[in-house]
């Protein structure tokens, strides 16, 4: 048996979570001892034919060919790992989703009707099967390399689904809320970044995307404005950032079912 | 297969480039007809959505256009931002500023020379296939790279869309102890750049020159977080006069946006310009290596450009250490940036070459409009166009090996794709 395939595809994103991916300078040589990349154009011309045992996908679906094209992807991959904001939750682009898009064409391009784009940005889950979401805008590069390994070993990846909060006790933060009134997104956030916000003094602006213990019945974002002290402008703004679409579903309704883990064998 | 008259090329997916770009090649009766660099990126809308956020927005914000260079983006936000409200951050804050834009410059441009344009001259698909031959020195540019990415760690949070810039300064300034580590890195990393450079001299370059002007900001220091733009003719003007003198505009055979100066041609932003219109301003170790190097007072090569990025890396090594040497922690981690109503604009380096911003702020403080020209799209003309007289001068190899050059010739020019703020996507064409 050959070492397991890892393909790596891009969809509207900022490139950022795949570079990741060269940013493990130590492990990187070492973890293309183990798995094989065959596509990963953004670091190899040389682009293998699937199927890929897995593929990381990277950003959101914007255009109608990039709609085929995830089925496409989904068809020739064992497992599908989406990895960021983009890819989890349609990322920054999902603003047009709340706004009209032809408009904001029109801001933007001096011949809007030359482009062609779909009137929302969208996860991957929204469009097929996916096997592990990896939230984040970027993704952790730890997380990353433990979602690898977990896969190679046949393990479910150890990624822990608390909020940031925890990850702040745990650094031995001093609560930038309680202590300088500074609004916080933590308590709300998915963990993962390891706290860097509130380690460089600032409050988390919800990069990870809502916390899964975080939905529908517990404070929404009304109910966490007192509490945060933001206006209703700077609360709206925060949660319509790079998650917009995650943090307005989860504030709407339940929680989602989580789409299943990569611990099957 | 060779001599035939009419052919086409194409290169679906352009690999070893940020973002998802294509190229398209015509000859007809043996003449380059058409020549096409096809941005497919879908469009994300930067410039609409910035409308209604508050004036500290855009440096987290417009980092997400580009997950290889953020600190650009965020540099010239927060220097665009400041210019509006009547805000100049310099002195230590200053230097705090082009210390984290070192770590870019570092970790982009060790990217790019080892992991993306290197496999070109040594006739390997990546970094990853070169390394089975030749790990020693992707283990190098690995190194290099995250001596970078440790800058931006340290002062930014995190290497990928940092969280520590803000318009005035920094959430939070190091104290002198947390820089001294890094000092270490860099000393290590100085050794590494100056052997990246003679490892690059050793290769071979085609003999090409391209036919633009040059542009890139000159400053008292080598330019990276500001300064006046001048053009290779010498004639120079300020970030906030960019859009009387470069227009962008489409041209008959493409739908995407070509600049130009308002009174000339195409123009070359980035390392070759940024080089040819400064090197006298390199630290002297970095113009030593530019002299071991064989580059002379104007670099007008492209191929050439991997030796001016594998300087400049010795350059921001150099400007990192010094920094750090005369670092004295600032009395306050930012200076208070209040919204003013107005219009601001701030241009920067950008690995790629100049990045330019435009704000305007409401009298509710909110951002009114946007603009963001990034480099790649400015090059773009440049860019199509040498390859047309590289294609021209080549119609003798198969289609294989000239498509297979050209796509080397497009990463040249280590274009940012993802950066489409400000394309137009091209998808009518290709029917």
């Amino acid at each position: 048996m050959g070492r397991p395939t890892l393909a790596v595809w891009k969809f509207a994103s900022c490139d950022g979570c795949q570079l990741s991916l060269l940013d493990c300078e130590d492990e990187l040589l070492e973890l293309a001892g183990q798995i094989e990349i065959v596509h990963f154009l953004e670091a190899s011309a040389a682009a293998g034919d699937g199927p890929y045992d897995v593929s990381l996908v990277e950003g959101s679906i914007t255009t109608d060919a990039d709609r085929a094209r995830i089925r496409h992807v989904r068809r020739v991959s064992r497992k599908l790992i989406t990895i960021g904001a983009c890819a989890t939750a349609g990322g920054v682009q999902a603003l047009r989703n709340f706004a009209d898009v032809e408009e904001f064409a029109s801001v933007v391009y001096a011949r809007p009707e030359y482009v062609a784009t779909l009137a929302t940005s969208t996860p991957i889950a929204a469009h097929v099967p996916v096997d592990f979401e990896l939230q984040g805008c970027p993704i952790d590069r730890r997380q990353l390399v433990e979602v690898l390994a977990a896969h190679l070993a046949g393990r479910r990846p150890d990624v822990p689904d608390h909020s940031v909060c925890f990850e702040c006790k745990i650094r031995g933060n001093v609560c930038v809320m309680v202590a300088h009134g500074t609004p916080c997104l933590g308590p709300i956030t998915h963990a993962g970044c390891g706290a860097i916000c509130p380690s460089y003094g600032r409050g988390c602006y919800g990069c990870f995307g809502p916390s899964p213990t975080w939905g529908g019945d517990r404070p929404n974002t009304r109910g966490l404005l007192p509490w945060l002290d933001m206006t209703e402008g700077e609360a709206r703004r925060v949660l319509s950032t790079f998650n917009v679409a995650a943090f307005r579903e989860a504030g709407e309704r339940e929680p989602r079912e989580e789409a299943g883990d990569d611990a099957s064998p | 297969m060779t001599h035939r008259h009419d052919r086409t090329l194409k290169v679906g997916a352009l690999a070893r480039v940020e973002g998802e770009g294509a190229m398209y090649v015509r000859v007809r009766d043996g003449r380059v007809e058409k020549v096409r660099l096809d941005i497919y990126e879908p469009p994300r809308f930067f410039e609409a959505f910035l409308r209604g956020r508050a004036h500290t927005e855009p440096p987290d914000i417009t980092a997400r256009i580009c997950g290889i260079c953020p600190i650009a983006y965020q540099m010239s936000a927060c220097r665009a931002i400041e210019d509006a409200c009547g805000v100049t951050v310099d002195g230590p804050l200053g230097d705090l500023r082009r210390l984290l834009y070192c770590g870019e410059w570092i970790e982009s441009h060790a990217l790019h020379v080892y992991l993306l344009h290197a496999p070109d001259f040594l006739g390997y698909p990546g970094a990853v296939e070169m390394a089975r031959d030749q790990r020693p020195v992707v283990e190098r540019g690995l190194r290099l790279k995250k001596a970078g990415n440790a800058v931006m760690e340290l002062l930014g949070g995190r290497a990928i869309h940092p969280v520590n810039v803000r318009v005035g300064g920094f959430h939070r300034t190091p104290p002198r102890t947390e820089l001294a580590p890094l000092a270490e890195t860099l000393r290590r990393a100085r050794d590494d750049a100056l052997a990246t450079v003679e490892w690059a001299a050793g290769f071979e370059f085609p003999d090409f020159e391209h036919a633009h002007e040059h542009l890139a900001l000159v400053a008292d220091r080598y330019p990276l977080e500001g300064g006046i733009l001048r053009r290779g003719t010498g004639r120079s003007f300020t970030a906030a006069e960019f859009e009387e003198n470069v227009v962008e505009e489409q041209v008959p055979h493409s739908t995407a946006l070509h600049a130009r100066f308002t009174d000339g041609g195409t123009y070359l932003a980035g390392p070759l310009a940024r080089y040819s219109l400064n090197r006298e301003r390199l630290s002297p170790l970095a113009r030593q290596a530019a002299d071991l190097a064989g580059l002379g007072p104007v670099c007008r090569n492209p191929f050439r450009a991997i030796l001016v990025r594998s300087v400049e890396i010795v350059y921001a090594v150099d400007e990192a250490l010094r920094i750090i040497d005369g670092y004295e922690p600032p009395p306050r981690p930012a200076v208070p940036v209040p919204p003013r109503e107005g219009t601001g604009c701030g241009v920067t380096e950008a690995p790629r070459g100049v990045l330019y911003h435009r704000y305007a702020i409401g009298p509710d403080g909110l951002i009114a409009a946007a603009r963001i020209v990034p480099p790649t799209s400015q090059n773009q003309a440049a860019i199509e166009h040498d390859l047309g007289r590289f294609v021209a001068s080549r119609l003798h190899l198969d289609d294989h090996a000239l498509t297979h050059q050209c796509e080397q010739a497009i990463r040249n020019y280590d274009p940012c794709i993802s950066c489409s703020t400000h394309f137009l996507d091209l998808t009518v064409e290709r029917s």
